[in-house]
């Protein structure tokens, strides 16, 4: 990869209080993007890429909290003031979401959208410039300028969601995150808002985190994939690397059980995922693992690194085992406050 | 296919079968009622013990089609034939003694389950009802023996918790029971595993089929995954817009599909094997448009990527064409162009025509010319006629024919690529 990264995460974490009790959704994560380059962040419900997504942003609900660093450019969004992160979410980084419909005001015209994301950032920005910078912005999405000036209950969902992504761009950020943003779309236009993504991303050189539980969209569009379960990256690596020979056992379970056009027998994975609230000691899917061994609930495995670029933290490969002797970072630190 | 009450191993047949809402349309238009034709006239059957795939995105009259066959919805006209007799003109109380014949599994748990019934309690509500049983001790005793049929044992684990102390795929074994309890023959299924996430999907799965064949079931498979619907069915049927584009065997449907619309779902699935990344797609433009917009002549071809002359170019076509076209170019064109056509709001769009009132007359036949000269559009030629109109412009369009189904290489096929056969309708009434 060429450059500086564009998103560069260290040991991020992101915790909750539960009424069970305090729990890390995200716990502990290492995780770097490029300019132009995309990213899967791919696992099952309640494995944290959305509470992943949203600490990038530092888009906490009341009770969130986030640790570790997060730098976007040259700034780390953990710690930094709420002036800087309304400057930087828009200029620097962009979220769209599974449901663009909730995102819009719906008595606001879409033109009156655009008018206000950008004066926020750029106030001296005439109407008429913020104008022109929606048309040309919504017809790179493929909405006509005629319709600039109608209200968001006058588009289809696809339409919908081609305007969150028109907003997300409008000021040229280096980072798009996108959290399932096709999962409440049917899949021709699934395949339409793909595309578009994918052109941003080799057009304008936009770095993508695409966080989704479809691993097809994954090894459609994406160049590297990171696999998490239970709150903690198990397997990262280019999209070849990881969908021809992945090495976790949870990866290899989920893209067995994955239904495509080519399935003759179904697979599962046995089990549930564990309580966050109260994991299972060592990894995390060890209760679920069908090569588990001995050793594998002592402690958090390292990343291995079995082929240049391609990591999983598992101990049936070496490089894993240096967390037993205590040379890789143990359990979290700090308390949930 | 249609009138013989065929002595075949079919147990449903359904004919020309047509299910239409009313609907007010707009806040204040009082009384007026438009019709939204969600299910519009449908043809097919279901064989014994088979799986039969209903595939649709959403709007496509799917959850109505595969309700209407139960009843649940009341269509508005055409045939349900179950096990040779028509459901259609059934009274409720008629229906009742059926009833437990036929099942429903639902997609949502939570929508199918009674929060406040014991497990209990809810999966033996359907044998109350019916009135299978006599008393509590046999209720207890025939919930016992489903739970440990779809696999929630041992049953005394369960009898008495409520749904939301267990997980989804838990509680989407509980639908399941439920809806078997009282030995249906034959069971809609409504997305039941679109909930699920893939690591439990496949045993839900499993569960249904092993079901299937020990209680000698037959399924109507509702689905939006073209992946699953492959895996499970026997024969799959598309939907689009309340009709039947295309249906037969899943291997003829799969390996040769013959309606651009069942191409353009194959080519839009997301694969999981980076190395059939960029593959030669075509994709259709836009959306399944609202029900109550229905187009003209075949519904698909609006976004279709293999319309022609014969498919049903109508007025708003050529409006969403200049549309799209506005996208493309640069905006002093734009601006020149839309000066020629006037405000969009101010033409008249009907099926055959569209006004431009308010433009500039001879700027707009000289656009709309050089567009159909380079052929732009499959739409420019069926352009009857462009004239100057008063002060304004009037295009015309010529006819286009709904298609009818029709027989191609072993499956029903609704398109006219495979020649032009148009569609008799009775409009449902």
């Amino acid at each position: 990869m060429t450059g500086e990264p564009v998103l560069s995460a260290r040991d991020l974490r992101v915790g909750y209080r539960t009424p069970k009790g305090p729990l890390w959704a995200v716990d502990g994560i290492d995780l770097d993007l490029y300019p132009g380059e995309s990213v899967g962040l791919v696992g099952e419900s309640g494995c944290g890429k959305s509470s992943l997504g949203r600490a990038l942003l530092n888009l906490m609900p009341p009770g969130g909290q986030v640790r570790g660093s997060a730098r976007v450019g040259d700034q780390d969004v953990v710690g930094a003031s709420a002036n800087t992160l309304r400057r930087m979410r828009g200029e620097q980084v962009a979220l769209v979401f599974q449901e663009p419909m909730t995102r819009l005001d719906p008595l606001m015209r879409v033109s009156d959208h655009f008018v206000e994301a950008i004066r926020a950032h750029r106030p001296k920005t005439s109407k008429a410039e913020a104008h022109r910078m929606a048309q040309e912005a919504l017809a790179q999405m493929g909405i006509p300028p005629t319709r600039v000036a109608n209200y968001p209950h006058e588009f289809s969902g696809g339409m919908r969601q081609r305007i969150m992504i028109a907003m997300g761009i409008v000021l040229r950020p280096r980072l798009l995150i996108a959290d399932e943003p096709t999962t409440a779309l049917d899949v021709i236009v699934e395949a339409q808002i793909l595309d578009i993504l994918s052109r941003l991303r080799s057009d304008e050189q936009v770095g993508i985190l695409l966080i989704t539980h479809n691993l097809g969209i994954v090894a459609e569009t994406c160049d590297r994939v990171a696999v998490m379960y239970a709150g903690k990256i198990v397997e990262i690596g280019s999209v070849e690397q990881v969908f021809n020979h992945p090495k976790h056992p949870y990866t290899q379970g989920l893209l067995a059980s994955t239904i495509s056009l080519d399935t003759t027998e179904l697979h599962s994975i046995a089990g549930f995922p564990p309580d966050l609230v109260d994991p299972p000691p060592g990894c995390r899917f060890a209760p679920r693992c069908p090569d588990v061994m001995p050793h594998c609930t002592d402690a958090v495995p390292a990343f291995a690194e079995p082929e240049p670029g391609h990591r999983a933290a598992c101990y049936l490969y070496p490089g894993a085992e240096r967390a037993l002797t205590g040379q890789a970072s143990g359990p979290p630190q700090g308390q949930l406050r | 296919m249609s009138g013989i009450p065929a002595p075949t191993g079919n147990i449903i047949e359904v004919e020309d079968l047509h299910t239409h809402f009313p609907v007010r349309t707009g806040l204040f238009s009082r009384g007026s009622t438009d019709v939204v034709r969600a299910v519009d006239g449908v043809t097919f059957d279901i064989e014994a013990g088979e799986v039969f795939g209903l595939v649709g995105e959403s709007g496509s009259g799917k959850t109505t089609l595969g309700r209407s066959l139960l009843k649940l919805v009341q269509p508005t006209s055409g045939a349900v034939r179950y096990q040779g007799r028509d459901l259609v003109p059934l009274s409720e109380k008629d229906m009742r003694p059926l009833r437990r014949e036929l099942g429903l599994i639902f997609q949502d748990p939570n929508a199918s389950l009674n929060p406040a019934m014991t497990i209990a309690q809810g999966v033996g509500h359907p044998l109350r009802i019916h009135d299978l049983v006599n008393g509590r001790v046999q209720v207890r005793q025939r919930v016992g023996e489903m739970l440990e049929r779809v696999g929630l044992s041992p049953p005394d684990l369960f009898l008495d918790k409520y749904p939301e102390d267990l997980s989804g795929g838990q509680k989407q074994r509980l639908v399941i029971a439920r809806a078997l309890i009282t030995h249906p023959t034959f069971v809609v299924a409504d997305e039941p595993v679109a909930a699920l996430d893939m690591s439990v999907r496949a045993r839900v799965l499993e569960l249904m089929l092993e079901l299937q064949r020990d209680l000698g079931l037959t399924y109507l498979f509702i689905t939006h995954d073209l992946a699953t619907a492959r895996f499970l069915c026997d024969r799959i049927g598309i939907l689009y817009l309340g009709n039947l584009v295309e249906w037969g065997s899943y291997e003829k449907l799969f390996d040769s599909p013959q309606h651009p619309y069942t191409q353009a779902l194959l080519d839009a699935i997301p694969l999981p094997d980076p190395s059939r990344r960029g593959r030669h797609r075509r994709l259709p433009a836009g959306e399944m448009p609202d029900a109550l917009l229905m187009p003209a002549g075949c519904r698909f071809h609006p976004r279709c990527p293999e319309a022609f002359e014969p498919c049903g170019w109508e007025g708003i076509d050529l409006v969403d064409y200049l549309e799209d076209r506005w996208t493309e170019v640069d905006a002093d064109t734009f601006e020149a162009e839309l000066a020629a056509t006037g405000p969009l709001d101010s033409l008249h769009v009907s099926r055959q025509e569209v006004r431009f009132p308010h433009g500039e007359p001879e700027a707009l036949v000289r656009l709309l010319e050089e567009l159909r000269g380079r052929g732009a559009h499959p739409l420019f030629k069926v352009l009857s006629d462009i004239s100057r109109d008063g002060h304004g412009v009037s295009v015309t369009f010529g006819e286009g024919p709904e298609p009818d189904l029709q027989h191609v290489d072993g499956r029903q096929v609704a398109c006219h690529l495979h020649g032009v056969v148009p569609r008799e309708r009775d409009d449902g009434k």
